[in-house]
């Protein structure tokens, strides 16, 4: 690469050599580490689906069963409260199940997602948050599968569409910095303890309670603030508001929560660099 | 700057002993003992030990570095600083460039995917784009030799096939800097051999080269200035003859536990024709040095001497004895020498020298030392295996057949 000059001419080329190489190289760690969270995604998901027989399939079956649940939960309170069941309401909990079984299912795989990589933690340098980062993305690969789906039924069932749709995309990426946020705090510290696995298991198999999914938020009464206080909370009311009731989303809630997601992912990613350095001692 | 590729400036790693809480269950009642009974337990600071001392070294841009020692000298940590896996308790480690590591081979694959699939994921993790892995996909197959198995999941591999792949993969990341730990313990000879051939390769094509090995040959032969680690401080920085060959005097020697033996071997040291030598070249004429000390007397004694490779299978093994010199005597604190002038007609590769102090009418074995001296030898031509039978090729040219006999 270097030859020998004019001294002069030389120095500025190789000034703008190394400005360009300056730019290149971030270049290139940028692609790196688009191309290492694709690739670690993509292996997630390959190997989910690989040796089983309904493939794919099941990142359609699995949402549809909490869907299914959900469903059961209505028909069970209509049983008992004598009232007949909704279609709409059905509509509604479908709408919020798939985004509450995403989330779940992030935070479940981004906790492990350091722990499961070990070797890689401990023997090659890569920007480690590219594991809690891969973990949600595949996820959310699986999401955006079942979402279609369920957009091609409520369409078939003639749930009809407006332009308050345009708020999907806005808290769908409030839920999806969440997951980040919450996924790299919880990673790093199951790195650490290996007790977070444990608490984050017991935490969501309950949260299912306290979080309005099968539910609507008012049968909360009047701890329905305290409900919504729960930054997951606002985001599936305003998807279902959203998609099947057309109106526009509780906007001070809404905001709530997508503050509350942007911090935690802000913060997740700032504890997470601060702790890396001491990740391959520690695992 | 320019020419510096890696520089490691006052680094110093601390690590703790022992096990450390990880799990909160340990970690509270562990707090509660502590508070409970302060003075009794091993305060934290006294299970902490250094891993590296104060360790500084340059790296110029091109050059093949060796790092050698013993185990527990601290080799694999310094790799993982200069790698960035940890960070240094004290001091900067800078890298100029694009950094890969060789290290374990295929800890990056997964069993279930096919190796195509596993080539892009365990590029990408070495620092590969896939726009980089889709251009050298051909060659880094063709490398390996795996063109038929490329569909089929690794899990079905054989190990050696494993490692072949992950290897052609690692060798072709093309970094300014690349970090390799013991990568040429894994694998047959032909594909040492290979990872070898490559390195020298990638080094000449400019890139800097951190090697830390056991193989002393490995090491002696590519790098052209090797560090000796002894337990997290440099021991001796130079050119390889001289610091592999204080490793080894230091390995070898006075680690010796004698007991009650009569008579023992007390020295043993390899001569060359510049004097005292490790590195050879095949058919270089050697003297071994053995010096033989009595404790008390004894009689009818003969010095045998060993050669053994790598794996310690012996090569080579002869006495005075044997070789008509009939047998001495010694009486109390009294020493004998014999030199043995030897050719060293072996092929490349590292041998083993040790010798041992007999008997033979009562078959008894007073001492024998072995390992006592290494040997590294290299040769000219590309032979393999253990004895250097110095092939010429006196004849070479296809069958005269009855065509070419009309033309003549």
């Amino acid at each position: 690469m270097r030859c020998s000059r004019h001294p002069a001419r030389a120095r500025a080329v190789a000034g703008q050599e190394a400005r360009l190489e300056r730019i290149v190289t971030r270049g290139r760690a940028v692609r790196r580490w688009r191309d290492l969270v694709l690739m670690l995604a993509w292996r997630d998901i390959r190997i989910k689906y690989k040796q089983s027989v309904m493939g794919f399939l099941w990142a359609v079956l699995m949402p549809a069963l909490v869907v299914g649940a959900g469903v059961a939960v209505q028909y069970g309170l209509s049983w008992y409260s004598g009232r007949p069941v909704d279609t709409a309401n059905l509509a509604v909990v479908a709408v919020k199940s798939v985004p509450w079984a995403f989330f779940v299912a992030s935070l479940r795989f981004a906790t492990n997602s350091l722990i499961a990589n070990s070797t890689l933690v401990t023997k090659v340098y890569l920007p480690r948050e590219v594991f809690p980062v891969a973990a949600v993305l595949s996820q959310f690969a699986d999401f955006c599968v079942a979402s279609a789906t369920l957009a091609v039924v409520l369409a078939l069932t003639g749930a009809g569409a407006s332009a308050t749709l345009l708020w999907v995309p806005l808290l769908v990426a409030g839920l999806v910095a969440l997951s980040l946020g919450l996924g790299m705090f919880l990673s790093a510290g199951a790195l650490f303890f290996r007790d977070v696995k444990y608490l984050v298991d017991v935490v969501i198999t309950f949260a299912v309670f306290f979080t309005p999914v099968f539910y609507p938020v008012e049968i909360f009464g009047r701890y329905r603030e305290t409900a919504l206080l729960n930054p997951v909370a606002p985001l599936l009311v305003g998807l279902a508001d959203a998609v099947v009731a057309h109106k526009t989303p509780d906007l001070a809630w809404a905001s709530y929560s997508m503050g509350v997601s942007v911090a935690c992912c802000v913060a997740g990613a700032i504890a997470f660099r601060r702790l890396e350095p001491l990740f391959a001692e520690r695992i | 700057m320019a020419d510096v590729a890696v520089a490691v400036e006052g680094v110093s790693k601390k690590f703790r002993r022992g096990e450390l809480h990880d799990s909160l269950r340990d970690f509270v009642p562990a707090l509660f003992r502590r508070a409970v009974r302060r003075g009794t337990l091993p305060d934290l600071a006294s299970r902490e030990f250094w891993a590296l001392r104060e360790l500084s070294f340059t790296v110029d841009r091109g050059q093949a570095f060796g790092v050698i020692g013993g185990n527990g000298a601290g080799k694999s940590t310094l790799l993982k600083l200069v790698g960035g896996i940890l960070r240094p308790t004290r001091g900067t480690v800078r890298i100029d460039g694009r950094l890969s590591a060789l290290i374990e081979v295929s800890a990056g694959f997964h069993p279930d995917l096919t190796g195509r699939e596993n080539i892009f994921l365990y590029g990408t993790i070495l620092g590969m784009t896939r726009d980089d892995i889709r251009r050298r996909f051909d060659t880094i197959v063709a490398f390996s030799g795996l063109e038929e198995f490329i569909d089929t999941p690794v899990k079905r591999y054989s190990s050696g096939m494993f490692a072949r792949l992950g290897f052609s993969v690692a060798a072709h990341v093309e970094p300014d800097v690349l970090l390799v730990d013991e990568v040429l313990s894994v694998g047959d000879f032909v594909f040492q051999r290979r990872c070898m051939e490559r390195m020298r390769q990638v080094l000449l094509q400019g890139t800097t080269i951190l090697f830390v090995s056991h193989n002393l040959h490995a090491v002696a032969d590519l790098c052209g200035r090797v560090l000796l680690l002894d337990r997290g401080r440099v021991a001796a920085a130079g050119a390889p003859g001289p610091v592999v060959q204080a490793y080894l005097a230091n390995a070898l020697a006075g680690q010796r536990d004698l007991g009650d033996r009569e008579v023992y071997v007390s020295r043993l040291t390899v001569r060359g024709s510049a004097g005292e030598a490790t590195a050879f070249r095949s058919g270089d004429v050697a003297w071994v040095d053995v010096e033989i000390a009595a404790r008390s007397s004894c009689h009818r004694l003969s010095v045998t001497l060993y050669v053994q490779d790598e794996s310690s299978v012996g090569v080579f093994n002869t006495s005075t004895e044997r070789l008509g010199m009939g047998t001495f005597d010694l009486q109390a604190g009294q020493a004998f020498h014999c030199s043995i002038q030897l050719d060293l007609h072996l092929a490349p590769g590292t041998f083993y020298l040790g010798a041992a102090v007999v008997r033979y009418d009562i078959q008894r074995e007073y001492d024998r030392w072995l390992p006592a001296a290494t040997l590294l030898i290299s040769a000219d031509k590309d032979v393999r295996g253990i004895a250097n039978l110095d092939p010429k090729v006196v004849r070479f040219e296809p069958d005269a057949g009855p065509q070419s006999s009309d033309a003549r």
